[in-house]
C-alpha cells in the first residue's frame, strides 16, 4: 500500500527518539544523579542533610548536643542544652554546611553515614525509617569542665582565656573551655535571618568568641616553657633535680651587648653565680633557663620541643567548616642563633604554644615522659546506644626518659610547695606546677598569664594548662601563679575528688 | 493499490474484532492508576486519604466510562488501547497537579484541570458523535489552514495577546487565557493532510535526480517554503522555539510520507540547519533572537547559568529534583517538586521524576510511545490516503511534542516551552489532545471496521477475468 513504507521509516525514527528519551532519563536519574546530588547549590540535598535525625553528643549519659523534633521544614532542630559551657567542644551545626567542632569531625557518625553504623542503616532502610545518626560520647569530665569554666569566668572583667585538662596516661581531654564563649543555639536556629545576625555579631566581636582559644590560638608560653628547657637540660645528662645550675641576677645573651640582650629575674633570688635547680624553678629564674638553653643548644632544644608535639599537628577531633583541623600548630623556631636560643629557653622569641600543647607538655612529664595523643571522642554508639567503637589511647612520642621525667617532676613539686606556683597547692596531695607570664611583644597588649600543673605528682590523674590572654587585671598584677594557679587547682580538685 | 493482484488482496484482508471488552478492562486499570495516585497523594502529603476521594474518583471514572460507552456506540471498531492509556496519563497528571496544589496551599490547579478534562472529554464525545466519517474534514483543507494561521497570529494582536516568560503564545479574553497554538496544531494536521492528498502526485513525480536523490521542482517548493516562513514567524515573533520546530517538523514528515521522496527531507533538513545557523549567527545583533541563543547556551552548560537572569534555575532545579528522585523516587509528599517553577505545566515530568522516580518517568514515556505506536498503526491500516496522512500527522505531532518537552526537561535537547500532553496543567492543551485522540479513534474505527459486504458474486469475478481474456 502506498505511503506505508515512509510511515515505517518514520516509525523507526520516532522509536529512536523515544529510545533517546529513555536512555537520557536513565543517564540523568541513575548515572549523573550523584553529581547533581553533590552540587552545593542543590537545596534538596542540603536540606535533607540538615533534616536528619542527628545523633547526640554525650558527656557521660547527658547530651550536650541533641536533635529535637520540630514542625518546620527541617524536622529536627539541633539544640545545645549547656551552650556556652560546651561550645568549644561541640561547635555548631547550622544550615548550609556551617558545621564546626565535634559536630564536624564526627559528622558521618552523627548523621548516620558512617560505615560503622552500616548494620543499623540497613535496619532503618528495611523499617522504612529515615537514617538515624549514631551518638558520640566525649572524654570530657563534666565536673572538670564546669570547674574550669566557672573559675575562668569568675576572673574580673571581660576574660579572654582558655583551660585544657588531660588525663596524662591516656590523652583523654577532660576539660576544654574558652572565654568568652558563645551560644551555638543562636547559630543553629532555623530562623535564618536571626542566625545570620547572630553569626555576624559573633564574628565582628573584637573579643573573638568564635575563636577556640584552646586549640586555635598559639601564644608565647613564657615561663611555662621552662618545663621543656629543664627536660632538655636534664636529658643532656649534666644535671638532675639536686644539681647546681648557672644563675645570677642578670645574664647577657651571647653576641649581644646592652639592655636589649640583658636578661634579669625581676628581683627574684637566683644566686650570685650558680643556684640550686629547684630554687631556679621555684623562682622561675630567667637567667638560669636562658643559660641552660644556650648550653643545650638550638638543635637539642628544638628536638625536645618537637618531642612534646611542637611543629606538628596531631589532633583532628575539632574541625572547622572546611573539614580541616582547628588546631593551630604550636611552633618552636628552627636554626636559631645563640641569643635567640637563650630567649627561647624562657618561652619568648618566636616560641608559640596553644593551651592544649602546654597541657600536653605537663601531661608528658606526668606520664613518665610519654606523651599520649590527645582525643575528645571516647565512644561511638549506635542510635540504640550500643557501643560501636571505642577510641584506643595512642602514644604520640617519648619526650623524655622516665628518669628525666621524675627529676623534672621534683622541680615542679618544689615550685608548688615553696615557689611561685603555690596557689595550686592542694592539701594532702602532691601537686607539680609552673607559672608563666609571657610578654606579648606588643606595647599595648598586656602579658599573657599561663599556668601548667599536674597531680598527684607521682601518679598523675590530671594535667592542666590555663591561659589568660587578658582580663580586667592591672598590668603590674598580671601573674600566672596568682590568677592561673587557683583555676588549675579547682580543675585538678574536680578530677581528683570523684 | 493497482499493483496488488486480486488474489493477494483477498489474503491480506484482516478481520478486526471490536475489542471493546479489552478496552473496558484496560480502562478499569487506568482508573486504578489515576484514582490510586490521587489517594497516594493524600496519604503522602496529608497523611490520610483525601476526603473527596469518592467524589473525585466518581467524576474521573464517570468521564472515562462515558468516553468508553461513546466509543462502544459510535466507533465500535476503534483502537482499544488509546483511551485507557490517555486516561491513565490524564489521571496521573491530575494527581501530580493536586500534589503540587497541596504543598503550595494557594493554588487550585487540579480542580481547574478536572474542569478542562471534562470539557476535553465532552469535545471528545462530540467529535466522535458528530464526525461519523473523518473524510468530511477534507473539505475544510484551506479553511483549516487559514484558521490555523489566524490562531497562530492571534497572540500577536494587541489587546488580547499575552506574554508569559518571554513567549507570546497566549491570548486572554474575559479572565480566560488560551494557548491557540495547541488548537492550531490539530487544524494544521487536517490542512496538511488535505493539501498533500491532492498534490502528492505532482510533488512526487516532477523533479530532477541529483547525486542519487530525487529533488523536487522549484515551483513545488512554494508550499514548503511558505510553511518554513510561518514556522520562522512563530519562532521569531512569538519567541516560541518549540512550536516553530514542531510545525516545521510535522509538515516535513507529512510531505515525505505523502510523496515517498526522501528528497524533501534533504531540502527540509537543509532549511532547518540554515534556520538554526542564521538564528545563532544573528542572535548577537538581533534582539529577539537572544532568547533562543540563551536557551542554547543554557543547554550546553546549565550550571553556569544557575544564578543568572535569564538563567537556568528552572532547568537545574528540575535536574536536581529528578536526580534526587533516582530510580524509585522520594514518594508523594517526600520530595520538593514545588522548587521547580511551573512544575505543574512544562516541568511536570520533573515532579514525576522526583517523587515517583525513573520507574514512573519510563512508564510515562512508554505510554506516550504506545499512543504514537497506535497512531502509526492506524495510519498503516487506514484505507484512505487522507485518513492515513491525518493519523500519521497527529501521531507525529504528539511524538515530536513529547520528545521536545521531555527532552528539554531532561536536558537531552535545549529547553523549549511546550506542554506535556495529558499530564501538564493547561486547558487548551488538554482539550486539543482529547480531540486528537477522538480523531485517531474515528480514523481507526474506519480502518478496522469490516468491509461492507458488497455481495459480489464469485462468478462476477470470473466474468471479469473472462472479459479480460477477450482479445
Amino acid at each position: 500500500m502506498t505511503m506505508n513504507k515512509p510511515i515505517r521509516t518514520i516509525a523507526i525514527f520516532l522509536m529512536a527518539l523515544f529510545a533517546a528519551l529513555l536512555i537520557n532519563a536513565t543517564y540523568l536519574q541513575y548515572y549523573a544523579a550523584g553529581r547533581y546530588n553533590d552540587d552545593a547549590r542543590n537545596r534538596r540535598v542540603v536540606d535533607a542533610e540538615f533534616s536528619r535525625q542527628r545523633g547526640a553528643i554525650l558527656v557521660g549519659r547527658d547530651p550536650v548536643a541533641v536533635s529535637v523534633k520540630t514542625d518546620d521544614l527541617y524536622k529536627y532542630q539541633r539544640s545545645y542544652p549547656k551552650p556556652e559551657l560546651y561550645a568549644g567542644v561541640t561547635g555548631y551545626f547550622a544550615y548550609g554546611g556551617a558545621i564546626t567542632g565535634v559536630e564536624k569531625s564526627q559528622n558521618d557518625v552523627l548523621s548516620g553515614d558512617d560505615s560503622r553504623l552500616f548494620v543499623n542503616r540497613l535496619i532503618d532502610l528495611l523499617g522504612d525509617k529515615g537514617p538515624q545518626g549514631g551518638d558520640v560520647e566525649l572524654t570530657i569530665n563534666p565536673k572538670a569542665q564546669k570547674a574550669a569554666y566557672d573559675a575562668l569566668t569568675s576572673l574580673p572583667g571581660n576574660v579572654k582565656g582558655s583551660v585544657v585538662a588531660l588525663e596524662p596516661s591516656t590523652g583523654k581531654i577532660l576539660a576544654l573551655v574558652n572565654t568568652p564563649s558563645f551560644n551555638p543555639n543562636k547559630i543553629a536556629t532555623h530562623d535564618f535571618a536571626a542566625n545570620q545576625k547572630a553569626y555576624d555579631a559573633l564574628n565582628a566581636d573584637p573579643d573573638k568568641p568564635l575563636l577556640n582559644r584552646a586549640v586555635q590560638m598559639a601564644l608565647p608560653p613564657g615561663s611555662t616553657f621552662k618545663l621543656v628547657t629543664a627536660s632538655a637540660a636534664i636529658s643532656s645528662g649534666k644535671y638532675d633535680a639536686s644539681s647546681m645550675v648557672p644563675g645570677g641576677p642578670t645574664y647577657q645573651l651571647p653576641q649581644t651587648s646592652g639592655e636589649s640582650g640583658l636578661i634579669d629575674n625581676e628581683g627574684r633570688d637566683c644566686g650570685a653565680k650558680t643556684v640550686k635547680f629547684t630554687q631556679a624553678m621555684e623562682n622561675s629564674c630567667n637567667t638560669v633557663f636562658a643559660q641552660l638553653a644556650v648550653q643545650v643548644g638550638a638543635d637539642a632544644m628544638q628536638q625536645q620541643a618537637e618531642a612534646f608535639g611542637f611543629n606538628s599537628s596531631w589532633f583532628d577531633d575539632l574541625q572547622g567548616t572546611n573539614g580541616k583541623t582547628s588546631l593551630a600548630t604550636s611552633t618552636f623556631p628552627k636554626d636559631m642563633n645563640p641569643p635567640q636560643t637563650g630567649q627561647s629557653g624562657i618561652g619568648q622569641f618566636e616560641v608559640r604554644a596553644t593551651p592544649l600543647q602546654m597541657a600536653m607538655v605537663a601531661a608528658g612529664i606526668a606520664n613518665q615522659g610519654t606523651v599520649m595523643k590527645p582525643y575528645l571522642v571516647n565512644e561511638v554508639q549506635s542510635a540504640d546506644s550500643d557501643t560501636v567503637a571505642t577510641t584506643e589511647p595512642e602514644k604520640l612520642s617519648e619526650a623524655v626518659t622516665p628518669a628525666t621525667a621524675r627529676e623534672v617532676t621534683k622541680l615542679l613539686v618544689a615550685t608548688v610547695n615553696d615557689g611561685t606556683a603555690s596557689p595550686a597547692a592542694i592539701t594532702g596531695i602532691q601537686v607539680a606546677g609552673k607559672t608563666g607570664t609571657a610578654q606579648s611583644g606588643q606595647e599595648d597588649v598586656p602579658p599573657y598569664a599561663w599556668f601548667v600543673s599536674f597531680a598527684p605528682a607521682d601518679n598523675a590523674k590530671v594535667a592542666v594548662a590555663v591561659m589568660i590572654e587578658s582580663a580586667d587585671i592591672p598590668r603590674d598584677d598580671i601573674a600566672g601563679g596568682k590568677w592561673g594557679g587557683p583555676i588549675a587547682k579547682k580543675v585538678m580538685e574536680a578530677v581528683l575528688n570523684q | 493499490m493497482s499493483a496488488i493482484s486480486p488474489v493477494r488482496a483477498v489474503q491480506q484482508v484482516t478481520v478486526f474484532r471490536s475489542r471493546r471488552g479489552a478496552e473496558l478492562v484496560l480502562v478499569v486499570l487506568a482508573l486504578a492508576v489515576g484514582i490510586g495516585a490521587y489517594a497516594a497523594v493524600g496519604l503522602g502529603v496529608d497523611g490520610h486519604v483525601p476526603p473527596d476521594i469518592l467524589g473525585y474518583g466518581g467524576w474521573l471514572a464517570g468521564l472515562i466510562i462515558a468516553a468508553h460507552i461513546t466509543i462502544r456506540i459510535v466507533a465500535p471498531y476503534a483502537d482499544p488501547v488509546l483511551l485507557p492509556v490517555v486516561a491513565a496519563l490524564n489521571g496521573l497528571g491530575l494527581a501530580v497537579i493536586h500534589r503540587l496544589d497541596l504543598t503550595r496551599g494557594d493554588t487550585s490547579f487540579a480542580s481547574k484541570q478536572l474542569f478542562w478534562m471534562t470539557v476535553g472529554v465532552g469535545l471528545f464525545v462530540a467529535t466522535l458523535v458528530f464526525l461519523s466519517d473523518h473524510r468530511a474534514l477534507q473539505r475544510f483543507t484551506y479553511t483549516a489552514g487559514l484558521a490555523a494561521v489566524v490562531l497562530l497570529l492571534l497572540p500577536l494582536a494587541p489587546g488580547i495577546g499575552h506574554e508569559v516568560n518571554g513567549a507570546r503564545i497566549w491570548i486572554r479574553a474575559g479572565g480566560l487565557s488560551f494557548q491557540p497554538g495547541e488548537v492550531a496544531k490539530v487544524l494544521l494536521v487536517i490542512s496538511f493532510a488535505g493539501y498533500l492528498v491532492l498534490h502528492r502526485d505532482a510533488l512526487a513525480l516532477a523533479g530532477r535526480r541529483v547525486a542519487g536523490v530525487d529533488l523536487p521542482r522549484g515551483r513545488d517548493l512554494g508550499p514548503i517554503l511558505a510553511m518554513w516562513l510561518v514556522s520562522l514567524l512563530v519562532l521569531v515573533a512569538q519567541r516560541d522555539l518549540g512550536s516553530g520546530l514542531l510545525f516545521f517538523g510535522l509538515f516535513l514528515v507529512m510531505l515525505y510520507v505523502s510523496t515517498e521522496r526522501a528528497g524533501w527531507l534533504v531540502v527540509g533538513g537543509f532549511l532547518f540547519v540554515a534556520g538554526v545557523m542564521a538564528t545563532y549567527v544573528l542572535s548577537g545583533s538581533v534582539g529577539f533572537l537572544t532568547h533562543v541563543r540563551n536557551r542554547f547556551d543554557i543547554w550546553l552548560d546549565p550550571m553556569a547559568y544557575y544564578d543568572r537572569t535569564p538563567g537556568s534555575f528552572q532547568l537545574v532545579e528540575g535536574l536536581f529534583g529528578m536526580s534526587w528522585g533516582g530510580l524509585i523516587g522520594r514518594g508523594f509528599g517526600e520530595g520538593r517538586p514545588t522548587r521547580v517553577p511551573y512544575a505543574e505545566s512544562d516541568f511536570i515530568m520533573a515532579a514525576i521524576g522526583e517523587e515517583l522516580g525513573l520507574t514512573a518517568v519510563m512508564a510515562v514515556i512508554l505510554c506516550y510511545g504506545l499512543i504514537v505506536e497506535r497512531g502509526l498503526r492506524i495510519a498503516l491500516i487506514s484505507r484512505d490516503s487522507f485518513g492515513k496522512l491525518m493519523a500519521m500527522g497527529l501521531a507525529v505531532s504528539l511524538a515530536l511534542q513529547v520528545f521536545t518537552v521531555i527532552g528539554g526537561v531532561t536536558r537531552l535537547i535545549p529547553l523549549t516551552g511546550l506542554t506535556t500532553p495529558f499530564l501538564s496543567y493547561g486547558g487548551s492543551s488538554l482539550v486539543a489532545n482529547w480531540v486528537i485522540v477522538a480523531l485517531l479513534l474515528r480514523i481507526s474505527d474506519h480502518a478496522r471496521r469490516p468491509l461492507p459486504d458488497l455481495s459480489v458474486p464469485d462468478d462476477q469475478d470470473s466474468l471479469n477475468t473472462q472479459v479480460m481474456r477477450l482479445p
